[in-house]
């Protein structure tokens, strides 16, 4: 991970030198175990705040939309794809940009590190050999990388950049054999009833925070359906309706833009598995569109796209 | 001041006899962390935690609670009338709280109870209720209440404080309220007085001397409030926020609300829910205007307001009692110790000399 750090901080300073960029978009070593902040650097003195490991889930796209300046970004896989997606919707140019692709090794979870620790975790630190070592008072323990996996990064199929000005590292090996809708499917095969209940008891703990909308790149509206008050949409108190009514629109706001990057569900203060049902749907986008979001700058997004050869019949 | 001990039976006894006349709340664990619940049946406190995810506030200040309801429907007499729904006044005991969180109430208090405004809704609770604090042997490395005003056995704002005693508890009953509620739960075996203090004593120094996080304070009162507005910092500061609403809901001191009124059919309620500094509906005006239209005129007032505003308001200390939540939980990781060591070291003079990167 050093050498990703080093080459980062490297071409954020020629960029800055050279003034290609008025600033680089990317994460400093955080305050707290397993969290990095993200960060902007605007002098070249100060690039050696950025720092890279795999503690850098969070999606960096969410913080380009509508800005003006000229920026280098640090891209990881996802992050790339949603930068894509700006793009096509216009949040950004890509004149604007200069994509610091890194290939990705994954982000850890911090919520599954604490599941399997009893006790506060004070230190966690990986080693050269794919080991996580997780130090809390009185205890030490060592995991394989693979064990701890953020669950979307242990699914995900595109860990390099899809698009990059250039890379920090050589690509990494893409995965190939990995079933990335298992859960779904077990959703999908339940009865009505206990599909519902299966809802009733994701949601139950949701405080209405908007973490995961606000941390999600593709939750960009100027005013979110949520926060209308001419008309009002939606009920403002704790009804469990009008939670599961911001859960449900929000994920069909992201159909066939989601690009499973995680961020809602890492920044849930409350551990809700927000993906089941934005994933629900990118299943469906793949399935009946062959689409995947984000991967190229010619397509725009199904959903968002009309052809007259369209082989549906009632659309015509 | 008295010392009762309270052994594992007399604990169990005494919380099933508090249910008889009280609502008792205690920490539940739920997943892998707690929160504070009303207690049903015969559901005890599960007092091996560090602290709740959520702060207690809710126990006294639910995130949405009914303050009146109403009906449109015109044929009956009291149409578009606002009534006070039906309440269930029994006094309420919160068990197990921590000293922090116990103190987070004294901050709240006031806002909620001033001479010129009181809060009916707040303050109904709050009097009915019994603090039951249980002191603090293990605090997180990234607690700091300390210097925040409060302690790991810290008094103010508890009726009784709890400390593990060997099977039990040891109970340091401090108010005439506390007085009862430990004689309704049957917990009345007296103490010796300084053999308890001294147990205590040498708890809160073990507790005080684990403290691995500080934050100063000292100079935040003398720094001029336009200085610290205008300081360089903020952008740098809330660059990486996304405007949730987590550290505000988190935060055992944060009391803002919002009033909506939600009708179905003809039934209205007019309700109050938890609102949030960061968002940005919080300060939209009627006229489309909002004073604090960016993130970072947001980011800064929620740190203003808990360091600044309320320090000059009050002069009684921070808006913050140092509990960590708004830390650990924090998406982004924004950590109020380092804004509070940047604005407490803040000197306008040096200006020039600022290595702040918004240059």
């Amino acid at each position: 991970m050093q050498e990703y750090t080093d080459k980062i901080r490297q071409i954020a300073r020629r960029l800055l030198e050279e003034g290609t960029v008025d600033m680089v978009i990317g994460f400093r070593k955080g305050s707290m175990p397993i969290m990095n902040e993200p960060c902007m650097v605007r002098r070249p003195q100060d690039v050696d705040q950025l720092v890279w490991d795999s503690n850098c889930g969070i999606n960096l796209a969410n913080y380009l939309t509508d800005r003006k300046e000229k920026i280098g970004v640090v891209a990881k896989g996802c992050d790339s794809r949603n930068i894509v997606t700006h793009i096509i919707e216009n949040k950004i140019d890509r004149d604007q940009l200069h994509i610091i692709g890194v290939p990705c090794g994954a982000m850890i979870d911090k919520r599954k590190i604490a599941s399997l620790v009893e006790g506060e975790i004070t230190d966690v630190t990986e080693t050269e050999a794919g080991k996580v070592i997780v130090k809390g008072e009185g205890f030490e323990k060592s995991f394989d990388k693979a064990e701890v996996l953020q669950e979307n990064c242990a699914i995900c199929i595109h860990r390099n950049p899809v698009v990059h000005d250039e890379m920090v590292a050589e690509p990494v090996e893409e995965q190939t054999d990995v079933d990335r809708y298992a859960d779904i499917r077990e959703i999908e095969a339940m009865s009505d009833a206990e599909r519902k209940a299966f809802f009733d008891d994701l949601y139950k703990e949701c405080i209405r925070c908007y973490a995961c909308r606000n941390a999600c790149p593709l939750c960009y509206c100027p005013t979110c359906f949520v926060d209308e008050s001419r008309p009002q949409w939606v009920g403002k108190g704790q009804n469990e309706n009008d939670i599961r009514t911001f859960h449900f629109l929000r994920a069909y706001h992201c159909a066939g833009r989601c690009t499973d990057c995680g961020a809602c569900e890492r920044a849930c203060p409350v551990g809700i598995k927000v993906r089941m049902l934005t994933k629900k749907l990118e299943k469906d986008c793949k399935e009946l569109f062959d689409w995947e979001a984000g991967i190229s700058l010619e397509n725009r997004p199904p959903l968002d796209a009309y052809r007259p050869n369209d082989p549906d019949e009632f659309i015509k | 001041m008295t010392f009762v001990k309270i052994d594992q039976k007399k604990w169990a006894e005494g919380v099933s006899a508090l249910k008889k006349g009280y609502q008792v709340f205690g920490p539940v664990k739920e997943g892998k962390d707690h929160e504070f619940r009303k207690l049903s049946g015969d559901q005890m406190p599960e007092m091996d935690y560090g602290n709740t995810r959520l702060s207690p506030k809710a126990a006294i200040y639910p995130q949405s609670e009914v303050m009146f309801t109403y009906t449109t429907d015109e044929r009956k007499d009291d149409h578009h009338i606002l009534k006070e729904p039906e309440r269930d006044e029994t006094p309420k005991a919160v068990i197990g709280i921590r000293p922090c969180d116990a103190f987070s109430f004294l901050l709240v208090k006031k806002n909620f109870d001033t001479p010129e405004y009181k809060d009916p809704f707040w303050l109904r609770a709050y009097d009915a209720t019994t603090f039951v604090g249980y002191g603090c042997d293990d605090p997180c490395s990234s607690c700091f209440c300390t210097s925040a005003g409060s302690g790991p056995f810290d008094e103010k704002g508890l009726d009784v404080l709890l400390v593990d005693h060997e099977d039990g508890y040891l109970a340091k009953v401090l108010t005439e309220k506390g007085k009862a509620l430990t004689e309704k739960a049957g917990w009345t075996q007296a103490f010796d007085a300084g053999q308890a203090e001294k147990v205590f004593g040498e708890k809160a120094a073990t507790a005080e001397g684990k403290f691995e996080s500080q934050i100063s304070t000292d100079r935040l009162a003398d720094i001029p409030s336009m200085d610290l507005y205008d300081a360089p910092f903020w952008e740098d500061i809330a660059f990486s926020c996304i405007n949730c609403g987590t550290c505000t809901y988190l935060c055992p001191t944060c009391w803002c609300f919002d009033i909506q009124d939600e009708c179905r059919g003809c039934d209205g309620v007019r309700m109050r829910n938890w609102d949030s500094c960061m968002s940005s509906l919080f300060t939209l005006h009627g006229s489309g205007h909002n004073p604090r239209g960016d993130k970072v005129s947001r980011v800064r007032q929620r740190f203003m307001h808990k360091l600044k505003y309320y320090v000059d308001k009050y002069g009684d200390g921070i808006q913050c009692v140092g509990c960590g939540r708004c830390v650990r939980k924090c998406p982004v990781n924004i950590d109020i110790r380092k804004v509070c060591e940047m604005m407490n070291q803040y000197d306008p003079e040096a200006q020039n000399e600022c290595a702040c990167p918004t240059t």
